[in-house]
């Protein structure tokens, strides 16, 4: 077996380069690194082919397998398109941090044991936080911040979970589990963090859009797809996963429609598409483990081309909220058609990506004769429409005039939306290619006449809706609630009681002890005198002089009992 | 909005049009069922109009919860200024 160099590393020895290089140089590296990184990942074989001993384990750093080849190749792509989008723009310091986060990415698709998963889960965490925080305001160093600790402790439950199952079973083999027992719920819910499932599903939209409008491009893709992989290579068929993404889907699209902030719609659809594949995980048939894949492939295109759009927007206005865009595409067209083929795909509407994708996962709701799971996932398809197919390009693009004339996209970023743009609909009108890469061969037919009539109906109606009930949807400047409030204010006022309770033991004790110092003063200054008594003042009881004879009559006395008790005793 | 002036898209007559436009095709979507069969995986998914009127009622319903959350949920943009400062 020959040892293959993890395609990570590529990535890794890239992000190093960004900063020393200047100018051509590290543009070279730049599109260079996905591209070679690219060709590694169709280089690696299925099954383990680089094993490193560590302790007493053997660590397979390089394992690769169709699903696996699948996420790591629209990473690097990815990496690519969106290193376009960037480049010109961004800091070489956030390039260089979203680098090393799509490694972390591409190191966690190949990774053939528990170990090297979570070396490249944390490194992930580590250089995601970088780009939150290069969004350079305090508002994304808060975030970031808050961003650091849920994936850290995020990532110590994953810790405990593997140390727990490789103590208990002695393999650090990823192999699919169910959540029976401790470790592999501990496991479960490490993975879970990162796909922002409930309860912790505010960490995304808290974070997201607080960065660069190319870093939140980078963030999109990576940490929810890659716990998303996760779970299929660990939990496939695990079936409580399809009430957490049954409740995901819901979330995603209630706080959408309650938003005000452009990337911050986006990143609540985030958490309702990722919704999507984490009930198809928990289906688990073949079916469905392949529209999970299908659907995180495409997704991961739409999302990024969706925040490119809301980025472009975003980097020529400054402007980030409903309230203050609109009208641009009078002189945004560009920005405003690729931003609507990318609210068509993620709607899933026909001949784009969404719909021979999301449709997998509906296909195998019903093959399972799962009713409820199926109609949710339809009225979710509809709701998704309402949140980002139409209200996104709608409250940026249309709905009234508000004055902005913004300039159009630079050169490099039209060009990364628009190659996205025709692989959503490359994929949507010719999906067969793309589904021989997916991991089962099930045969899937895409279009039926019946199936695009039936959703053309859902959406269709849906955009009635929208429109009909446009004067609900009147967007207001504020934020929502949500479950962060627990610890972002009730744990904190909980610490600040905590702090001001200790504080009036404290002062109790303070005085207590005072007054106990005080009597005890009082006590010695009774027996022996005021330390600044005059010299001819009044002695202390004890240090008074007293006659002898009264000291001779006290010791007979003593004696006396002495004597009395010795003979009665 | 209404000045001549203004982009043709945003136009009242536009809008308009628009609007009969987007009739005839939701028209079409449900009267295109006599013709196209919907195969249906729980009886009531086969209905005549059902993905038309499930779509709607689903996105109504999902706006009035959105709204009826909204007083619980919505707060200032400065809500978490003071609670956050470190």
């Amino acid at each position: 077996m020959t040892e293959l160099l993890p395609p990570a590393v590529v990535l890794i020895v890239a992000a190093a380069l960004i900063g020393p290089l200047k100018g051509v140089l590290r543009t070279i590296v730049l599109f260079a690194a996905p591209l070679i990184t690219l060709w590694m990942i169709w280089q690696v074989p299925d099954g383990a082919n680089a094993t490193v001993p560590f302790l007493d384990y053997r660590l397979e750093v390089v394992e690769g397998s169709a699903v696996r080849r699948l996420f790591a190749t629209i990473f690097a792509i990815m990496v690519l398109i969106g290193g376009l989008f960037a480049y010109r723009t961004a800091k070489w310091w956030e390039l260089a941090a979203a680098y090393a986060y799509a490694a972390g990415a591409i190191g966690v698709c190949f990774a053939g044991d528990l170990i090297t998963l979570f070396l490249f889960w944390e490194f992930m965490a580590l250089f995601s936080t970088v780009v939150v925080w290069c969004g350079g305001t305090p508002a994304a160093r808060r975030a970031g911040i808050r961003y650091a600790i849920m994936h850290l402790l995020g990532g110590v439950i994953l810790k405990v979970g593997i140390e727990g199952v490789v103590v208990h079973t002695g393999s650090v083999q990823i192999q699919p589990l169910l959540a029976s027992n401790f470790d592999t719920w501990m496991i479960l819910i490490g993975i879970l963090v990162n796909t922002a499932a409930p309860p912790v599903s505010a960490w995304l939209a808290d974070s997201y859009p607080e960065s660069t409008p190319t870093g939140s491009v980078f963030l999109s893709a990576f940490t929810t797809k890659t716990a998303v992989l996760a779970l299929i290579l660990l939990f496939p068929g695990e079936p409580v996963l399809v009430g957490i993404g049954l409740y995901m889907v819901m979330y995603g699209i209630i706080y959408a429609l309650l938003e005000n902030d452009i990337r911050r719609i986006l990143a609540y659809s985030v958490v309702n598409q990722v919704g999507f594949m984490v009930c198809a995980i928990g289906i688990g048939t073949e079916m469905a483990i392949n529209g999970a894949a299908a659907h995180a492939f495409a997704h991961i295109i739409y999302k990024a081309l969706l925040f490119m759009s809301a980025g472009v927007v975003v980097y020529r206005t400054g402007l980030n909220k409903c309230t203050e865009l609109g009208g641009l595409f009078r002189t945004m067209p560009l920005t405003a058609v690729c931003g609507i083929i990318g609210a068509l795909a993620i709607s899933g509407f026909p001949l784009t990506s969404g719909f021979t994708t999301k449709t997998m996962i509906s296909q195998a709701a019903a093959n399972e004769g799962l009713a409820f799971v199926y109609l949710m996932l339809a009225a979710a398809s509809a709701g998704v429409f309402l949140h980002a197919g139409i209200k996104f390009p709608w409250f940026v693009f249309f709905q009234k005039d508000s004055g902005l004339r913004p300039k159009d996209a630079p050169w490099n970023m039209g060009a990364a939306m628009l190659v996205f743009a025709a692989l959503c609909i490359l994929i949507g009108v010719f999906p067969e290619p793309f589904y021989r890469f997916l991991p089962y061969e099930v045969p899937y037919e895409a279009y039926s006449p019946g199936k695009v009539l039936f959703y053309l109906q859902l959406l269709l109606f849906s955009g009635l809706a929208f429109f009909w009930l446009l004067p609900l949807m009147k967007r207001t400047d504020t934020i929502s609630l949500d479950t962060d409030w627990l610890w972002r204010v009730a744990l904190a006022r909980l610490a600040t009681a905590a702090f001001d309770g200790l504080a009036t033991v404290g002062a109790a004790i303070g005085r207590t002890r005072n007054s106990i110092v005080s009597a005890i003063g009082a006590l010695a200054r009774y027996g022996l005198g005021s330390e600044r008594r005059p010299v001819d003042g009044e002695r202390g009881f004890f240090a008074r002089s007293w006659p002898i004879g009264l000291t001779a009559l006290w010791i007979a006395v003593l004696l006396s009992t002495y004597v009395l008790i010795y003979y009665l005793a | 909005m209404s000045k001549s002036s203004d982009h043709w898209l945003v136009r009242p007559g536009t809008i308009r049009r628009l609007w009969q436009g987007f009739a005839i095709v939701l028209a079409l979507t449900v009267l295109l069922q006599l013709a196209i069969k919907v195969k249906g995986y729980f009886v009531v998914d086969a209905w005549f109009g059902f993905g038309a009127a499930f779509g709607f009622l689903a996105c109504v319903l999902m706006v009035v919860i959105a709204k009826l959350l909204g007083p619980l949920l919505k707060r200032s943009t400065d809500y978490y200024a003071g609670a956050d400062d470190d």
